[in-house]
């Protein structure tokens, strides 16, 4: 748990965070960024994010409280403030987003001391794109549901699977991966493994195509694909238990990821800034009551989340440790979803056109970001999932299994 | 803009604001729990909602509260008060709301903050009085329900070194149980508070019929009620009432997030023990689920609320919109366990005899005091986009 009262080194640092994001900021993108990083389609946006990662993580600003062995910087309680002031200055995001917060604090929680020396730099610093190799066909929800095997020969271990939205994977260098190495029990039958994937023998990865038209995420084959037993994370038959650390960084239950990841701009002044140009039957979108009503819920929704993430680091201030933490991953993904909903209805007929279109209200954002938003409250445990490890785990509900 | 100073990490929720909430926590769970409540004011419906009569509350218990200090949390020290910070009476009042405490503290302590805001002498001189246990409600809303501080209903006028008022007052809290009232009046352009003892000659109370068993309501009658000048306790009503309101709302929303959390654990302990088709409850997701869509509204009014609470202590320009924030989310949320939890609880949740009908009432009465969710949003518009354009 974070402290509430920041020390003078702590105060000291978000000046220096401030003041170097202020001059350093990045020069305009050569095209249009995607919303989030992990839908990163280009060679060109690649280059750019990830050479932007690489200067804000020379600066400081990423892997701040990682150890210095392991291409930290070494500090303590840094690198909170460094994802503030990453969000405050509005910047783009960090491309190596399952490098930074699935793959490094996996690894530094359960990794040998030669797997933090080997993985943990280059996914601070961004040069080793990281995927997740989680979900399978038929493995989605019921994510222990794996059919993706690891067989031991010698001192090797030969893979065959076929893992699906594996966001980033035409970058990755490295894969997450989850397989089953036992039929014998579902749960204590997985191992995880640090996967090399870039050019890698039986490695296919192919693009999927999402709703919006965009790739983006892929599909990964492994056709005997061969990985060396010092690449397995933590015991064979605890791959569940690793997987469920991965996942409690990834919903963002729990600090200690490589860094911050900015959320773009204030999602309310966009709002509102599309409602004043916005018409709905000859009036101004932004003096129709029903509008102006949906846009200040949606702000009181936004102050809500702010105001949470403070309250949660005052124990005193919340009955359950884990009920604020827990709800994150929900409220984030569905405060994102209705924020674009509802662009989508304040842009009213001018919601119709996409993003090619010239006259499409801020470049076609309103439907892209809704049709898009179904990829967050899907992945990482879907919303009907975390509602289900909020009824159990903090309201203390029968388990729905 | 002015420079508005930092806002504490933690809300400014330090030790000694623990310490008075955990111990309201203890006391109320002792003195007044579930069943203690329903023995209370959950006997035969009749003397209240056909006799009547207001709803009925244990002295005895306020004569101890007042003990405890709890009138005085928000008079200043320097008026004989504890001075508490608005997020130490925040925690407490959650506590209140938590147990549907019937008593006149809340319009007490809404007074407590206007009498605090004028800082005449008039004023200090009544917030000592509250400090040392006199009961005060507040008259300002007009026929219409127009709660805001400009809407008021009673007219003033001269009468050599007098004032006589008269007109009526409506939706007054509690006013069947306190000493006093604060009233706003018009007296040509403006606008004064005047404290008039609830016995005054020409004063007269009809109790409204309300649904709400925790507390009362009244329409208060003013026939040529003669207060002597001393009296005025400001001639800047509306400024000084603007300035208290985010105070006044936070107070309300504070009694509704504990009576929402009540609710919600009250329903979530349905759940694990009702069994059907061989099941908990709990197990159902279409159970499950809106418990927990429960619990995140819940979590964020009370967030706002200690945001709000904080930004009033701060004295920042942003306590209104804070505030209205504070009460839309805890009347939503208010309003979303309260259905929840009647529903869940199935037939028995429909029945006078369960618990739930009394929380599910004070909610009520809640989201719709000082403007509901959606009056607040309004409000909250005007700031944060601008007026509606004239057409």
């Amino acid at each position: 748990m974070s402290s509430t009262v920041l020390s003078p080194e702590q105060r000291e640092f978000r000046e220096y965070a401030r003041s170097w994001l202020a001059e350093n900021a990045p020069p305009a993108p050569p095209e249009r960024l995607p919303i989030s990083p992990i839908e990163v389609m280009t060679v060109g946006q690649r280059d750019y994010l990830q050479s932007w990662q690489r200067r804000c993580y020379d600066a400081g600003l990423v892997g701040a409280d990682y150890p210095k062995e392991y291409g930290g910087w070494g500090h303590r309680g840094f690198q909170r403030i460094a994802n503030q002031e990453l969000h405050r200055a509005n910047v783009p995001a960090l491309i190596n987003i399952v490098g930074l917060s699935m793959a490094a604090p996996t690894i530094l929680q359960h990794g040998t001391e030669e797997q933090k020396r080997e993985f943990i730099p280059g996914a601070l610093s961004g040069e080793e794109i990281w995927c997740q190799g989680f979900s399978e066909p038929g493995a989605g929800s019921d994510l222990a549901n794996q059919h993706t095997t690891a067989v031991r020969d010698g001192g090797d271990w030969i893979v065959n699977g076929h893992k699906v939205w594996t966001s980033l994977g035409h970058f990755a260098k490295w894969m997450i991966l989850l397989t089953r190495t036992s039929t014998g029990h579902k749960y204590q039958g997985l191992t995880y493994f640090l996967c090399p994937i870039e050019d890698h023998p039986g490695v296919t990865v192919r693009p999927l195509i999402k709703m919006t038209g965009e790739s983006g995420f892929n599909e990964v084959l492994l056709e005997n694909v061969r990985i060396p037993d010092t690449y397995r994370l933590d015991e064979v038959g605890k791959g569940w238990a690793v997987a469920m650390t991965t996942l409690t960084f990834e919903r963002g239950a729990e600090e200690g990821a490589g860094g911050g990841f900015s959320e773009g701009a204030n999602p309310i002044e966009e709002l509102i800034a599309l409602a004043r140009s916005s018409w709905r039957n000859g009036v101004c979108a932004a003096d129709d009551p029903i509008s102006r009503d949906a846009i200040i819920e949606r702000a009181i929704v936004a102050e809500g989340i702010r105001q949470s993430g403070r309250r949660a680091a005052v124990p005193e201030l919340c009955d359950h440790p884990m009920r604020l933490p827990l709800q994150q991953k929900l409220v984030l993904t569905e405060f994102g979803q209705r924020n674009a909903r509802l662009g989508v209805d304040i842009a009213g007929a001018r919601s119709t056109l996409y993003k090619r279109d010239e006259r499409a209200p801020d470049q076609g954002h309103w439907p892209l970001a809704y049709m898009n938003s179904y990829g967050y409250t899907i992945a990482a445990g879907t919303s009907e999932i975390q509602r289900n490890i909020l009824g159990e785990r903090v309201l203390g509900l029968a388990k729905s299994k | 803009m002015a420079q508005q100073p930092k806002a504490p990490t933690n809300f400014g929720f330090g030790e000694d604001e623990a310490m008075l909430r955990d111990l309201a926590r203890r006391f109320l769970a002792e003195k007044i729990p579930p069943h203690a409540l329903r023995r209370l004011v959950a006997g035969p419906p009749e003397p209240v909602y056909e006799d009547g009569e207001p709803a009925p509350w244990d002295r005895t218990l306020w004569d101890e509260i007042v003990e405890l200090g709890w009138t005085a949390l928000a008079v200043p020290e320097e008026d004989n008060g504890a001075g508490v910070s608005m997020v130490g009476v925040v925690a407490l009042l959650e506590e209140v709301g938590r147990h549907a405490l019937p008593s006149p503290l809340i319009p007490t302590l809404a007074s407590s903050l206007v009498l605090r805001t004028a800082g005449t002498e008039r004023a200090r001189n009544l917030n000592r009085e509250i400090a040392a246990g006199k009961t005060v409600s507040l008259v300002l809303a007009d026929e219409r329900g127009g709660w805001e501080p400009a809407h008021a209903p009673i007219e003033a006028r001269r009468e050599g070194s007098a004032l006589v008022l008269s007109g009526t007052g409506f939706f007054v809290q509690d006013a069947s149980k306190v000493d006093s009232l604060l009233v706003v009046s018009r007296l040509g352009d403006e606008r004064l508070l005047c404290s008039v003892a609830t016995d005054s000659t020409g004063l007269r109370l009809q109790n409204d019929q309300i649904h709400d068993l925790t507390r009362s309501q009244a329409t208060v009658h003013f026939d040529d009620v003669v207060i002597e000048t001393s009296a005025v306790v400001s001639d800047d009503a509306d400024h000084v009432l603007k300035a208290a309101w985010p105070g006044i709302l936070v107070l309300v929303a504070a009694d509704l997030v504990g009576c929402s959390e009540w609710q919600l654990q009250t329903t979530v302990e349905y759940a694990k023990q009702r069994v059907q088709f061989d099941r908990p409850l709990g197990f159902f997701q279409a159970v499950k689920h809106p418990l927990v869509d429960a619990m995140v509204g819940i979590d964020r009014a009370r967030s706002l609320l200690y945001h709000a609470a904080c930004e009033i202590d701060m004295g920042s320009a942003e306590a209104e919109v804070a505030a209205r924030m504070a009460k839309s989310a805890a009347s939503d949320a208010g309003a979303f366990i309260s259905d929840r939890s009647v529903q869940l609880h199935g037939g028995i949740g429909f029945t006078w005899e369960c618990d739930v009908h009394i929380f599910f009432k004070r909610s009520m009465h809640n989201q719709a005091l000082f403007g509901d969710g959606t009056y607040q949003r309004q409000k909250l518009a005007d700031v944060l986009i601008g007026p509606i354009a004239a057409r």
